[in-house]
Parts: C-alpha cells; sequence; structure tokens
C-alpha cells in the first residue's frame, strides 16, 4: 500500500528513539563487564540496602498517594457529575499546576507550605499551634504529588463520569433505589473501568517521581526514590550500565504495579452489570 | 439534608483545594517583587530589581533562546511527521493497527524518567546528548504521538465525500491533501500545535537527562536554580518563575480558547 508512506516517517522515528533506546538500555543492564551477559547489576542493586531500600521509599510515597488522590477525586467528580457552582472557573483552575508543571509547583509549596509561608502563619494566627515541618521531607512529597496529580485525577474521571447516560441514573432513582445503591449499583460498574485507568496513570507517575523529591523532599534520605538512584548512577558515577539496570527494575515495578490494578478491577467489575453506556459521550 | 451536608464538604474541599493553588502559586508572584520577606503577610517593601538580576544572573536571554528554539522546532517536527500519520490512522482499517497504535501510545504512557534514562546513554554515546539537537530530538519522542493523537479526532470529522469530491474535479492527491484537507484540518493543526507547544516548554525530565551546559532550557534552569537554593537570593529564583509562568499561562490561556480542560489531560473515550 502506497499510502504507507504517510506512517513511515513517524514509525521509524519512534522505533529509532523510543523502541531501540529500550532495548539497548536492557541489553546495557546485562552487560556491565568488558564480556557475556550477567545479572551482575540486579545482584548488587537488589544486594545493596542502599540502593535497594529506594523501592521500599518510592513505594510508600507512590501507593498511599495513589490510593488518597483516586479516592478524593473519585468523590469530588462523582459529586460534581451534575455541575456544580463556579465549574468552569474551578475546571480552569485546576489546569494550571498540570500546565506549570513539577518544578514549579515545588517551588512555590516550599514557601506556600514553609515554616514562614502564609499557611503557618495563618494557622499561628487562629491560635492553632504551629504545624510540624511541612516541607523538605516526606509530608513536602506527599503534598507536591498530590496537587499535581489530583487535578490530573479529576479532570479524566469528571470527564468519563459524565459521559455515562443520566438515563440510567435517572431510572434507578424512578425504581427506588437511593443515593448509595445508585452508587454501588449502577454508577460504579460504570466507572470502575476509567477509575482504573486513573489509578494506573497516577501509580505509574507516582513511582517515578523526581523533582519533586529532590526539590521538596529529602533526596539524601527520607525521600531518595528509584528515579533519584537511577539518575545519581548515570550522572553522577557515569555507570549507565548500573543506570539502565535500575531504570529497568523501575519499569518493572510500574508494570507490577499496573497488573495488581488490573486484577483488582477485573475482581471488582464482576458484578454482571452490563457497561454499555460508559464513556460515550 | 444529608446530601447537601456531603455536598457542602465537597465544594469546600475544592475551593480549598483552588486557595491552595492561589497560595502556591501568589507565594512565588510575591516574592519575586520582595525587597526582603520574613515571616509577615506581605514584605515590608517591593521592588522589581530581581527580574533584572534574575535576567542577568541565570543569562535568561541565553536560556529563553534554546526554549525558543527547542519548544519551536518539535511543534515544527511534531506537525509534520504527525499530521500525515495521524491522516492514515483516520482513514483507512489495515492490519497491525491495534500494535501500532500502542507504539503511539507507549511513550505517553511509560514515565519519561523510566524511557529518559535509556535513551540519555543511546544519545549521549552517539554525542547527541547535552546538545540541542538532543533535547529536541528526546522532547519529539512524547510530543509526536501527542500531536497524532490530538490531531486524530479534528481528521475523522473530515468528512470523506469532500476527498471524493475534489478527486472527481480531477485534483490530484497532492491537490487535494493540501486545498482540502490540510485547511480543513487547521483548527486541529492549532490545537495539537498549542498543545505540543506547552507541553515542550514545560516538559522537565527529558529536557533535563538531555541537556548540557548551553542547552538548558527554563524549567531545567529553574530547576537548577531552585536545587542550589541558597547560592542566590530567593527572590531572584522567584523572579524566573514568574517569568516561567507567564510564558506557560500565556501559551496556556490561548490553548484553552480551543480545548476543553478534560481534552488537556487525557482522551478516555474511544471512538469505535
Amino acid at each position: 500500500m502506497r499510502l504507507a508512506v504517510l506512517l513511515l516517517p513517524s514509525v521509524a522515528y519512534l522505533l529509532v528513539m523510543f523502541v531501540f533506546p529500550f532495548a539497548y538500555g536492557v541489553l546495557l543492564s546485562l552487560a556491565p563487564g568488558a564480556r557475556g551477559l550477567s545479572l551482575a547489576n540486579y545482584l548488587a542493586f537488589f544486594l545493596d540496602p542502599w540502593q535497594a531500600r529506594t523501592i521500599w521509599v518510592t513505594a510508600s510515597i507512590a501507593v498511599p498517594n495513589t490510593v488518597v488522590t483516586v479516592l478524593l477525586a473519585l468523590i469530588v467528580a462523582y459529586s460534581m457529575r451534575r455541575g456544580i457552582r463556579g465549574e468552569r472557573t474551578i475546571t480552569a483552575a485546576l489546569v494550571l499546576p498540570i500546565a506549570l508543571g513539577t518544578v514549579l509547583v515545588a517551588e512555590g509549596i516550599n514557601g506556600f507550605y514553609g515554616p514562614k509561608g502564609w499557611l503557618n502563619q495563618a494557622l499561628v494566627g487562629l491560635g492553632v499551634p504551629e504545624l510540624p515541618r511541612l516541607t523538605h521531607n516526606y509530608t513536602g512529597v506527599m503534598i507536591a504529588l498530590f496537587v499535581q496529580h489530583f487535578p490530573f485525577c479529576f479532570l479524566m474521571l469528571l470527564g468519563y463520569i459524565s459521559g455515562i447516560d443520566p438515563a440510567l441514573e435517572a431510572s434507578a432513582r424512578v425504581l427506588g433505589a437511593g443515593a448509595w445503591a445508585v452508587f454501588r449499583r449502577v454508577m460504579w460498574p460504570l466507572i470502575a473501568p476509567g477509575v482504573a485507568i486513573a489509578g494506573a496513570l497516577v501509580f505509574v507517575m507516582n513511582f517515578g517521581v523526581f523533582p519533586s523529591a529532590v526539590l521538596v523532599g529529602q533526596p539524601a534520605g527520607a525521600t531518595r526514590t528509584i528515579a533519584i538512584a537511577a539518575y545519581q548512577q548515570a550522572f553522577e558515577h557515569s555507570d549507565m550500565s548500573m543506570a539502565s539496570a535500575i531504570a529497568v527494575v523501575m519499569g518493572g515495578c510500574q508494570l507490577a504495579g499496573l497488573a495488581l490494578i488490573l486484577v483488582l478491577r477485573r475482581r471488582m467489575a464482576g458484578t454482571g452489570v452490563a457497561t454499555m453506556g460508559a464513556g460515550k459521550r | 439534608m444529608r446530601g447537601r451536608l456531603w455536598r457542602l464538604a465537597v465544594w469546600l474541599f475544592v475551593v480549598g483545594f483552588v486557595l491552595n493553588l492561589v497560595g502556591i502559586v501568589g507565594h512565588v508572584v510575591v516574592s519575586s517583587f520582595a525587597r526582603r520577606w520574613f515571616a509577615t503577610p506581605v514584605p515590608s517593601a517591593f521592588t522589581t530589581e530581581w527580574y533584572a538580576y534574575a535576567w542577568r544572573e541565570f543569562q535568561l536571554d541565553q536560556v529563553l533562546m534554546v526554549t525558543l528554539t527547542v519548544a519551536g522546532t518539535v511543534t515544527a517536527a511534531a506537525l509534520l511527521l504527525g499530521f500525515p500519520a495521524a491522516y492514515l490512522l483516520a482513514r483507512h482499517e489495515f492490519r497491525g493497527k491495534g500494535p501500532l497504535l500502542l507504539l503511539f501510545f507507549l511513550p505517553l504512557l511509560v514515565p519519561q524518567m523510566t524511557y529518559g534514562i535509556p535513551l540519555a546513554t543511546t544519545l549521549y554515546r552517539y554525542r547527541i546528548g547535552g546538545t540541542v539537537a538532543g533535547v529536541i530530538a528526546a522532547n519529539l519522542v512524547p510530543m509526536l504521538p501527542l500531536a497524532i493523537f490530538v490531531l486524530l479526532p479534528f481528521v475523522e470529522q473530515i468528512s470523506v465525500n469532500l476527498e471524493w469530491a475534489a478527486r472527481v474535479h480531477g485534483a490530484t492527491r497532492l491537490q487535494v491533501f493540501r486545498r482540502v484537507i490540510v485547511p480543513l484540518a487547521l483548527p486541529g493543526l492549532l490545537t495539537a500545535g498549542l498543545l505540543v507547544l506547552v507541553n515542550t516548554v514545560a516538559n522537565f525530565e527529558l529536557t533535563f537527562l538531555l541537556s548540557g551546559a548551553g542547552s538548558q532550557t527554563l524549567v531545567v534552569a529553574l530547576y537548577y536554580a531552585v536545587f542550589a537554593a541558597g547560592m542566590r537570593p530567593i527572590y531572584s529564583v522567584d523572579a524566573m518563575a514568574v517569568i516561567y509562568m507567564t510564558i506557560v499561562l500565556a501559551m496556556l490561556v490561548l490553548a484553552l480558547r480551543f480545548v476543553r480542560p478534560t481534552q488537556m489531560v487525557f482522551r478516555l473515550d474511544r471512538r469505535d
């Protein structure tokens, strides 16, 4: 087919710049020495507590953050499915952190949530005792990730939920279902696929956290995530082979998280309800 | 009653979240104009001199030049390569379309830190890493699929009948493309272009991994300034942050005229 010419440039580009580097990285991670393939890098990573710990550190940030973000986004998006006062302003404001990016948000959080920031000043002014430190630690990273990913997750779910045919809910109401029953028996089975996708994306992004963990966290200790470990290996120790191995481990963890979410979703969706009309606008 | 309380709680949460955003952004803006600012609601004296200071000390003229070059080139390349692909994907069904869509989807799905490390390794090996060309090449990896997926629905909306009519009247394929399809897809090209532009300017990870001394974009320069907090007055770092913010917001306002906010995030609905 001659028209394939149209597709060729972009496919070739992604093969050369995405697929090839990925394969090259995996191969490089398996070849630390000059000769032969070995798992030495992976062994070294998992046997060194300072390195292996990063998996636990990252998971202890990514997992709770994903759960809280998705849960709150679901509650808010579900409650707003029939519109709310000032919806346009709110959604426009929520695009802000997505567009501005992690670095700017991190700098703002250091100021606003910092010990001398407006939040602490307001609380002290109200007579509340000064808060514990909120920045340059675990809490700071959690705040940064939430500020970044809540709007993302919320807008995604809002788009998804408002695409569900309102007639379904109305029929359930007419047949006598209460608010909870409508959610549990009618809406949830329709929403669950969207929640699973949103949760998967948020988890994957959380697990790759880098700028927030450095700028609002404690990159030498409590928030030394796996992305930081990979970066340090690559650019501070110039050990690209080991860095690739860490990147592969990071990708593996993200994949494992995705798989887990998909399994959970299959379990929960086993209610036998037809999912027609979901996500169609 | 319970329903109203619930809605009130949700509304308060949302307003609180927006206020927190205002606080985050507002702090940066106020701080950039402060002569000095210690633990008071507002600084005692204001000045604009941090902007001149930041411009000089962070070599923002050079950084902005790089940012513009990178964002402009990436946008042009993404549209140029992406539009024909979007056209074909919108118009034709063929074997292997599923895997192909997956290939286009992956760079948007896989976090940049995960594929950025192997990509950087490869590009540094071929001596493209650390240069402006390397930054452009790396940014194009997620931006090309982004352009394609934004363009797809726009191309789908153009009626095939128009193409046939033009063909019947003797237009060549190329003429149809240039005189019929491109003009009709102009809104889509504009939308995709703006989204790619905003995303490239704000894209941190890949640029960070690929940029060297002379090839930092504004976000990366900002990162290093925040990272080395204490080297320079924080007010000058915030002034730089405000410059960055103004540029992104200007493009965002422009983009939001064409795009719905939910579209900025992701398209969850599939058109079958």
